[in-house]
């Protein structure tokens, strides 16, 4: 028997922008039909730009050149846009992350899926519809008859995330490319699509999976390769890469995607209890919560309650984690701390006093003791400050004036973080998301806290720069003796810095207690179902016999 | 359906704005313009009588308190009488209703003209070689500041006078139209096209724009089908307030090529403190803003379906 070629051959890839670095340095790599080949990588590593050179998007003044560039026995390179079309959508699907919009906002997703329908079969207008219509339905989307004619914005991130899908294979490609396929959802939805992308193989067809998580492509892929700084460092089956990385690099990946992943528990806070004077004589809370509840008006001006009958409370040094997926009412419930928006019922009190009680002045000195760490540290610096003046703006809240002092404390805050004074002139957009997380944690360390309110602060970041991250606020909370309330819909990220865990799911705390039994003993159904979601470095093999 | 209930608003707000013009017209008829019994007389230099100006300020209720003399007005307005011209003696409505037509063609044709040529031009130039951008943009950037009598002569030089392709003045049939209607299309065209191509390049970045041609969609598709629909929105907003602006730009244009319309008629009326006129056309004015708003929201819906759904 003759030796079938791969779907995809490509050798010596190089791919470099107009004015800009190489990108892509040399990458070789094929897939087999009935195959999955996982790229990996952290952001920068090219990644996703070798993925787009088999769909011809590379983008605007991208140079691209190799010794083959192969699909299904045909060459790529020079391909006239023509050839691009036929292949686009009909022989390569093509899925991206939906954190941005993929789908068109205006359009319905019905058209959108369509659209693929239109432009590779001679199907009418009428038949188009109907086989939308199967296609959602294929993909999970319930009712598919509703949903074709809504808008991208009427769905959950989770359907469009199927809707994207379906408009990649309604032509049925050979090659299904999928780029991040579900990093902007909650661990539950994700699992879902992993799920949808796994039943989604066939013997004839080829699926190459794009990611930054070892979880996700170890439930997919058959091959991993590894990129970094536009290189492959390492390629094997998935088995070898996950149980015996050769390389030092995918090694330090794993481990820390294994970190993070792990069952360990983080040691108990040792710092001694404190106590402040309240207004009912001493106490030992930095924040009590009791009955929470709020509602806002919907855009169909009907309430939708947020948050009902939330009660928690956070002793000084300790750590909260409050888990949830999206729409749990982890942010309301945050907000309603911080005294940014106030309780329909319920009362927050810091320090023993209630924000109810205290003028709009007091209150702006009360919330000096709590401050904020986002995901997007981006969005929350100005882009034309420094980081001197970053840091400046956020001391002179806590009293420092223009000076030497401001500057020596601005340096003493960069060391904290574990970053050093050449760092003062440098602005945001110019930092790693590393850096500016490291910023960010500076800045709301600045008026010196009691509380620090961590919003998903890891999120956006690389898994080897979340586990340092994680680490750096373990260690700050345990030299200063700060209480912390964690935010994740990240199950390993929560479990690694938590003494306590509440869990949250419509607007309600449905379990909570120390982390050891939350996560050892779960009592309620939501949070087993949480932890059945969580990605497991797992190959497919693994997964299948567990 | 979804539309009646926007409409209704918008209407209701309208009447709003139009009762406030009419309150703010009838203040400065009132504080600003002197003695309107002496404007009626033909002015100062008629050298009216005491007598006579006591006997037009009877006649006219000018003699009745502010509040009274507010309260006629409004239901003289409701009614749709805006009073009589001091100096052609007719009715306002007489005077401004054959006007009408022929500035409105003109603006129109203009506000038409220009959507269209900015919609080609910044689909043709967004995201397309540097060279190109920057000769268009720049070229657009001289028109946009051109003052529109600059213009106007321009072509008239160039056209008519030389080429003879177009006539010189006057308003009889549409190749008088040509030219006037360039002189105020061209600067607005070059305006529309920035902000469009601006909205084209920020909705080619979008992912979803990668997508769609992920799924095979050639670059017109993905320009027509899926970038010009935002960027529509936009040029809607804009073309309400180019209207507006084209209207006003008829005053002078009318002039310049001795066209009949509103702009020469105001012109004449402002010259002879004529108010009467003067607060019609400006009523008039208030009138089609509030249109031309509705216009511009029902558009927006349509092009935009979030705005019904969410709003």
């Amino acid at each position: 028997m003759s030796q079938i070629p791969p779907l995809v051959e490509v050798e010596n890839l190089q791919v470099a922008f107009r004015n800009g670095p190489q990108v892509v340095k040399g990458v070789s790599f094929s897939v087999n039909r009935g195959e999955c080949l996982a790229l990996i990588g952290e952001s920068g590593s090219g990644k996703s730009v070798t993925s787009r050179t088999l769909v011809g998007l590379t983008g605007h003044g991208s140079r691209l050149a190799a010794d083959r560039l192969r699909f299904g026995g045909e060459d790529l390179l020079g391909a006239s846009e023509r050839r691009w079309r036929s292949i686009r959508g009909g022989r390569v699907g093509f899925v991206m992350q939906d954190a941005l919009g993929s789908l068109d906002p205006l359009r319905t997703v019905g058209d959108e899926v369509a659209e693929t329908l239109k432009l590779h079969t001679d199907l009418t207008k009428a038949q188009r519809t109907a086989r939308v219509i199967e296609l959602l339905a294929s993909v999970g989307v319930p009712e598919p008859e509703v949903r074709a004619r809504q808008l991208p914005s009427q769905l959950s991130g989770g359907l469009r995330q199927r809707a994207l899908i379906a408009s990649a294979i309604a032509c049925a490609p050979q090659l299904l490319i999928a780029d991040e396929p579900t990093t902007a959802l909650d661990a539950a939805v994700q699992a879902q699509v992993l799920r949808l992308l796994e039943n989604l193989r066939t013997p004839d067809n080829a699926m190459l999976v794009v990611s930054h998580d070892f979880a996700v492509v170890s439930r997919l892929a058959d091959r991993i390769a590894v990129m970094r700084h536009g290189e492959i460092v390492e390629q094997g089956t998935a088995e070898q890469i996950l149980h015996d990385p050769r390389h030092p690099y995918t090694q330090g990946l794993l481990a820390a995607a294994a970190s993070l992943h792990s069952t360990a528990l983080r040691r108990p806070t040792t710092a001694p209890p404190r106590m402040a004077i309240g207004r009912t004589g001493l106490t030992s809370h930095v924040i009590e919560a009791k009955g929470l509840s709020k509602a806002f008006k919907g855009p169909d001006a009907r309430k939708r309650t947020a948050v009902s009958d939330v009660s928690f409370d956070l002793r000084f040094g300790e750590t909260l984690g409050l888990v949830g997926e999206s729409g749990s009412g982890k942010t309301t419930a945050t907000r309603l701390v911080l005294g940014l928006e106030t309780p329909d019922a319920g009362v927050v009190r810091l320090r023993g006093r209630a924000w109810g009680e205290l003028s709009e002045a007091n209150r702006r000195i009360e919330r000096k003791r709590i401050q904020v760490v986002f995901q997007d540290p981006l969005g929350s610096f100005d882009p034309r400050y420094t980081v001197e003046r970053v840091l400046g703006e956020a001391l002179d809240v806590a009293g420092y004036r223009p000076g030497a002092r401001r500057r020596a404390r601005a340096v003493e805050l960069l060391e904290m973080v574990r970053l050093d004074e050449s760092f003062l002139t440098r602005r945001p957009i110019e930092l790693s998301g590393g850096q500016r997380q490291r910023v960010a944690i500076a800045r709301a360390l600045a008026p010196q806290p009691e509380v620090l309110v961590c919003d998903e602060p890891v999120s956006a970041l690389d898994v080897s720069v979340q586990v340092q991250i994680l680490d750096l606020l373990g260690e700050l909370k345990e030299r200063l003796g700060l209480a912390c309330i964690f935010i994740s819909h990240d199950l390993g990220v929560v479990r690694r810095v938590s003494d306590r865990i509440a869990v949250m799911k419509g607007g309600q705390i449905v379990e909570s207690g120390p982390t050891a039994e939350v996560f050892g003993a779960p009592r309620h159904e939501y949070t087993r179902e949480l932890l059945a979601a969580i990605p497991q470095l797992k190959t497919r093999a693994e997964a299948l016999h567990a | 359906m979804k539309f009646v209930k926007l409409i209704f608003w918008r209407l209701l707000a309208g009447i709003g704005v139009l009762w406030g013009a009419a309150t703010i017209t009838f203040l400065a008829l009132n504080l600003t313009s002197g003695d309107p019994a002496i404007a009626i007389l033909g002015g100062p230099d008629a050298l009216p009588t005491p007598e006579v100006i006591a006997q037009v300020r009877k006649d006219y209720g000018l003699d009745q308190p502010l509040a009274v003399q507010y309260v006629q007005y409004l239901a003289r307005l409701a009614s749709g009488d805006l009073g009589e011209s001091y100096r052609l003696k007719i009715p306002v409505v007489e005077a401004i209703a054959p006007l009408v037509a022929p500035t409105m063609s003109l603006a129109f044709c203009a506000a038409l003209t220009a959507v269209i040529m900015s919609i080609v031009i910044a689909l043709l130039t967004a995201k397309r070689a540097a060279w190109l951008r920057s000769l268009v943009s720049g070229t657009e950037l001289v028109l946009t500041s051109a003052p529109s009598f600059v213009l106007g002569i321009g072509l008239l030089l160039v056209f008519a006078f030389h080429l003879h392709l177009f006539p010189v003045a006057g308003s009889q049939g549409w190749r008088s139209m040509v030219l006037p209607v360039m002189t105020l299309a061209i600067p607005a065209t070059a305006m529309l096209t920035q902000v469009l191509r601006q909205e084209l390049e920020d909705v080619l970045d979008q992912p979803f724009i990668t997508m769609a041609r992920a799924r095979g969609l050639s670059e017109t598709g993905v320009r027509l089908k899926h970038a010009l629909r935002h960027a529509l929105t936009s040029l809607i907003t804009l073309s309400g307030f180019m209207f507006a602006f084209l209207l006003g730009g008829a005053v002078i244009t009318e002039n310049l090529f001795a066209r009949q319309g509103l702009g020469r008629l105001m012109v004449e009326a402002t010259t002879n403190s004529d108010v009467p006129i003067v607060l019609g056309v400006t009523l008039l004015a208030a009138l089609i803003y509030v249109l031309i708003n509705l216009v511009v929201d029902v558009l927006n819906a349509i092009v935009d379906p979030r705005i019904a759904v969410h709003s």
